[in-house]
């Protein structure tokens, strides 16, 4: 083969990359062509039992075990008329500092009651701080059918252990009643 | 076995020693030791639950079992005593021990349940932390735990988690043997085994918070800090207790700028281990309605200003006014104490200064000055346990200093004799077994000046003890009596106020007639060195006037220029003069923390520090300093003493140091006075009141006080509002449930309770709820009111 220069033997790996499959993204114009695997650490939810009433218990374990302290709670008490979660306490406040977090998953192992847990969503971008620092409306989940936003009072004839083990399968309409009423007495 | 007593016999009894061996290491201490105490001595660690050294050994949670050689079975150190030669081995040297304490441990586990994440003492918890050092790391129990309903509250404030609880019964104990409250017992038996209360008698013990800092495990958490935080995340801080006189060292926890919790902590000498339920748990208010910016009234409105100008403006109404007077309201700290005593006397040439905002009297003022100010320290609360007697007058312990209280009750369980002349023999007189002297209120100095001559001659016993209630200000010729039965028996005579700051403001110097250390104002030496030490050519050389003549000085239009520090107007007896002399004055400037109606009153106000913003020292009864760190070292918020010092700087008056550690070198180089004392009072008893029911009074330890706001578990404990009457009184009434208690002002309704009340005399709360003595009937003790059964 006669000797080509060497500059245009580079050339060869330019035509030829030509023809080859784009490995390029078009982000974020296109959906992400990956997205993450089920099992990876997105932005943190706080769930809710079937019924609606919140799962976290205010406990702070999660703040304790965050290695970047990057999660603030404030437990308050669960009061006649202003229930939210199952039990004595619940999260009155709830942040996650998106800036410090490390999505270790560390807080999730700590969580008891497995209010909080974490999500695929990765898109945790913003062009000033205060905004990465989550509220707890931000963090917890949707309502889904069956469920009622709280504040409303645990089914009756229930218990909070009766929520530990699983056995609320949706609100009831007491619950219901609850919530209309108070939605209509301010 | 005999044991021959030579309790006659007058001499020292000789300690006897034995030496006994713990893990082969041979100890000498006193026979009757604990094994467990002969082991901390060695630095040897046995675990335990039950066992504390103040309360009297039980062996109930069998945790500290140890090898004792010639004993077949392990036994429980915390209640076996120590006898000469005897072998003791724990579980670092006997593997008997060790499969003992592993076993108890076990035991103590099966049914505890597994919320250390979420449980108060998490952290901070003896089960928790000895599980890991002496437990198994495995469980044998695999069944359904024992579970019970929780929390139940066994009082308003305290709640018990029962499945927590290893049933130590330190809580009872503490009730029974401490506090003098048995209203906590261990019901049923076996694994039921729990503590409760009476079915209609919740645990309202003034002292039922140490209960909760005792318990070994999470079963008993207060409602007001539950779950509120956790050990490792809060900041501690060594304090002491503005509530009362007792001095109580605390520990104070915050967290993000708040406090949480304040705990007892523990000094020997004063408070022991323990604190009241007020101590530990009001501490609310010191975030409530702050007066947080200076403020000053323009156009008959408080508006806010800054400190350049408010300081301006107090600056110029100060200057301009002829005459002044100072007003400290009996909670301060010596060093504030001190900057207003020396405030009104280098800067407003005055020697108009009480720190008794409260009922006074001009006897109470010599007493004060003759016999208290600056005296050596001479009953302590180790002499007060060791004192054969103790003669209580107008002082009711459990209420005004509970502190006191205790070590009293430890005094009695021991064989002091206490006596208490009044007309009531209260709760706590009958918790420490004491014998009333009945007196009509006001009867008092005739009843002293007629003692009984047994009575008369146990006073004269070496370390028997007089102590004088703050109320002794109301009864005329008292505080003379009281120093004659002093001075006759030789008898150690204390004055025990109620508020944490009077004794500490008497030995500053903030009283007509008195300078620091005792120094009497009229003593031409004294007057000379502290004009010196303040750097001033002379000081004011007549006493000036006190108490109530200058708040009538006031409301006469005699005086220009008030400056209040910490004052509350509802504390004064007379609350229409007090407000009278603040609108008359024609310029009231306030150093307050909260807004009250002294800051409605006032020309220009500054917010101050309250005790965890500031650094400072409080007096006790004693006459210990108690000194304090500031709590928030970041606090922005100044003290009394900073604010006069920076009043008297935009007054171009130089007064000296306002930090805390330059006004103590100050007061330090002064030191005691060891001249001519104060004349002492002489003033002839009063008569009794004339009517068929007189008020006998006092302020419940819980109650309305403003230093109590915001907490209402606390004010949930507080005792029944009654007017309490003796059973013949209430069968001249007709025994009817309730009562309408009608006085000059008003009329209140309260239950009607029997009890040991002489008759013609109801008891009634000063101000508790539903019950304000001074603003509802306008009536003080002694004085004569109408009793009607209420339909």
């Amino acid at each position: 083969m006669a000797e080509l220069p060497q500059a245009v033997r580079g050339f060869g790996v330019t035509f030829a990359t030509i023809f080859k499959k784009v490995v390029t993204e078009q982000y974020p114009e296109q959906a992400a062509k990956f997205p993450p695997k089920p099992r990876y650490h997105g932005r943190h939810q706080l769930n809710r039992w079937a019924d609606g009433l919140e799962k976290c218990i205010g406990c702070e374990l999660c703040a304790w075990a965050c290695p970047a302290d990057a999660i603030f709670v404030q437990g308050a008490d669960n009061q006649e008329g202003d229930r939210h979660s199952p039990g004595e306490r619940y999260g009155r406040v709830y942040q996650i500092n998106y800036l410090r977090c490390i999505f270790c998953g560390l807080c999730i192992e700590a969580c008891p009651t497995r209010a909080l847990t974490m999500t695929n969503e990765f898109e945790l971008a913003d062009n000033n701080r205060a905004d990465l620092i989550y509220e707890k409306q931000d963090l917890l989940t949707p309502l889904l059918p069956g469920m009622l936003a709280p504040p409303h009072e645990m089914v009756p004839g229930t218990t909070d252990t009766d929520y530990y083990a699983n056995k609320i399968t949706g609100a009831v309409p007491e619950q219901a009643v609850q919530v209309d009423a108070e939605q209509v007495a301010p | 076995m005999t044991i021959t007593s030579d309790a006659g016999s007058d001499l020292t009894p000789q300690v006897e020693m034995v030496t006994v061996v713990v893990d082969g290491v041979a100890i000498e201490i006193p026979k009757g030791t604990l094994v467990i105490r002969a082991a901390e001595l060695l630095g040897i660690e046995i675990p335990r639950f039950c066992d504390h050294p103040l309360l009297e050994p039980v062996a109930a949670c069998r945790m500290c079992l140890v090898d004792i050689e010639g004993v077949p079975k392990p036994q429980p150190a915390c209640a076996q005593v120590v006898s000469e030669g005897m072998q003791v081995r724990t579980q670092l040297t006997s593997p008997v021990a060790r499969d003992a304490q592993e076993g108890v441990m076990e035991f103590l586990l099966l049914n505890h349940p597994l919320d250390c994440p979420v449980c108060d003492k998490g952290g901070e918890c003896p089960l928790q932390n000895q599980a890991m050092t002496a437990g198994r790391p495995e469980s044998r129990f695999d069944e359904v735990k024992r579970t019970f309903p929780k929390p139940i509250n066994v009082s308003a404030q305290i709640l018990l988690d029962r499945e927590r609880c290893v049933s130590c019964a330190r809580c009872t104990r503490f009730a029974e043997q401490i506090a003098g409250d048995p209203m906590l017992e261990l019901l049923e038996r076996g694994a039921n085994q729990q503590v409760g209360t009476a079915v209609d008698q919740p645990f309202d013990s003034y002292f039922s918070g140490n209960t909760v800092q005792i318990c070994p495990v999470g079963a008993l958490t207060s409602a007001a800090y539950r779950f509120r935080s956790r050990p490792f995340d809060l900041v501690s801080v060594p304090t002491t207790c503005e509530h009362c006189a007792s001095g109580c060292s605390l520990r104070t926890d915050h967290r993000r700028g708040t406090v949480t919790r304040r705990l007892a902590w523990d000094e020997p000498a004063v408070n022991e281990e323990w604190n009241c339920d007020k101590g530990r748990f009001a501490f609310t208010y010191q975030e409530q309605g702050r007066v947080t910016t200076p403020l000053i009234r323009e156009d008959g409105q408080l508006r806010v200003a800054s400190w350049p100008e408010a300081l301006d403006f107090a600056a110029r109404g100060l200057s301009a006014a002829s005459s002044h007077g100072v007003l400290v309201g009996g909670r301060s700290t010596v060093e504030d104490s001190y900057a207003y005593a020396r405030f009104a006397r280098v800067a407003l040439k005055t020697d108009n200064i009480d720190f008794r905002v409260r009922d006074s009297s001009d006897e109470e003022a010599q007493f004060l000055r003759s016999a208290v100010a600056g005296t050596a320290v001479r009953t302590t609360y180790e002499t007060l346990e060791q004192a054969p007697v103790v003669l209580l007058i107008a002082f009711e312990p459990e209420d005004e200093s509970p502190i006191v209280f205790l070590r009293l009750r430890k005094a009695a369980r021991g064989g002091t004799r206490v006596y208490a002349v009044g007309p009531v023999a209260t709760r706590g007189l009958a918790k420490l077994s004491g014998t009333l002297i009945p007196a009509k209120p006001g009867a008092e100095p005739a009843v002293l000046a007629e003692l009984a001559e047994q009575v008369r001659a146990e006073l004269q016993a070496p370390g028997a003890v007089i102590m004088v209630g703050e109320r002794i200000a109301g009864i005329q010729g008292g505080a003379t009596a009281v120093l004659q039965l002093a001075q006759a028996t030789g008898a150690a005579l204390t004055w025990v106020p109620r508020r944490a700051g009077e004794r500490g403001a008497l030995d500053a110097g903030a009283l007509a007639g008195l300078l620091p250390g005792g120094r009497p104002l009229t003593e031409d030496s004294a007057r000379a060195a502290v004009a010196a030490a303040w750097g001033v050519d002379s000081l004011p050389a007549t006493v000036g006037l006190a108490g109530a003549e200058l708040l009538a000085a006031a409301r006469d239009g005699a005086i220009g220029a008030l400056i209040t520090g910490g004052v509350e107007l509802g504390d004064l007896a007379d609350q229409s003069l007090g407000r009278a002399g603040l609108e008359a004055a024609g310029f009231v400037v306030a150093l307050e923390n909260h807004h009250s109606a002294i800051t409605e009153l006032a020309d220009v106000v500054f917010p101050v520090a309250v005790v965890t913003e500031k650094a400072g020292t409080f007096m006790n009864w004693e006459g210990r300093p108690r000194p304090f760190a500031q709590t928030f070292k970041d606090a922005l918020v100044m003290s009394d003493a900073v604010v006069l010092g920076m009043l008297a700087k935009a007054m171009n008056i130089a007064v000296g140091a306002s930090d805390v550690a330059g006004i103590r070198q100050e007061l330090g180089a002064l030191g005691a006075w060891t001249g001519p004392r104060a004349e002492r009072p002489n003033v002839p008893a009063g008569p009794v009141a004339e009517g068929a029911h007189l008020v006998a009074t006092w302020r419940a330890l819980i109650d309305n006080g403003v230093m109590q706001e915001g907490e209402p578990y606390l004010a949930a404990t507080a005792h029944l509002v009654a007017a309490t009457v003796s059973a013949t009184t209430a069968g001249a009434l007709g025994n009817p449930e309730s009562v309408t208690v009608t006085g000059p002002l008003g009329s209140v309704t309260v239950p009607l309770e029997i009890g040991a009340v002489i008759d013609g005399v109801v008891c009634l709360p000063l101000n508790s709820p539903g019950c304000v003595l001074y603003r509802d009937l306008g009536v003080r003790s002694g004085q004569a009111v109408t009793i009607k059964g209420a339909l």
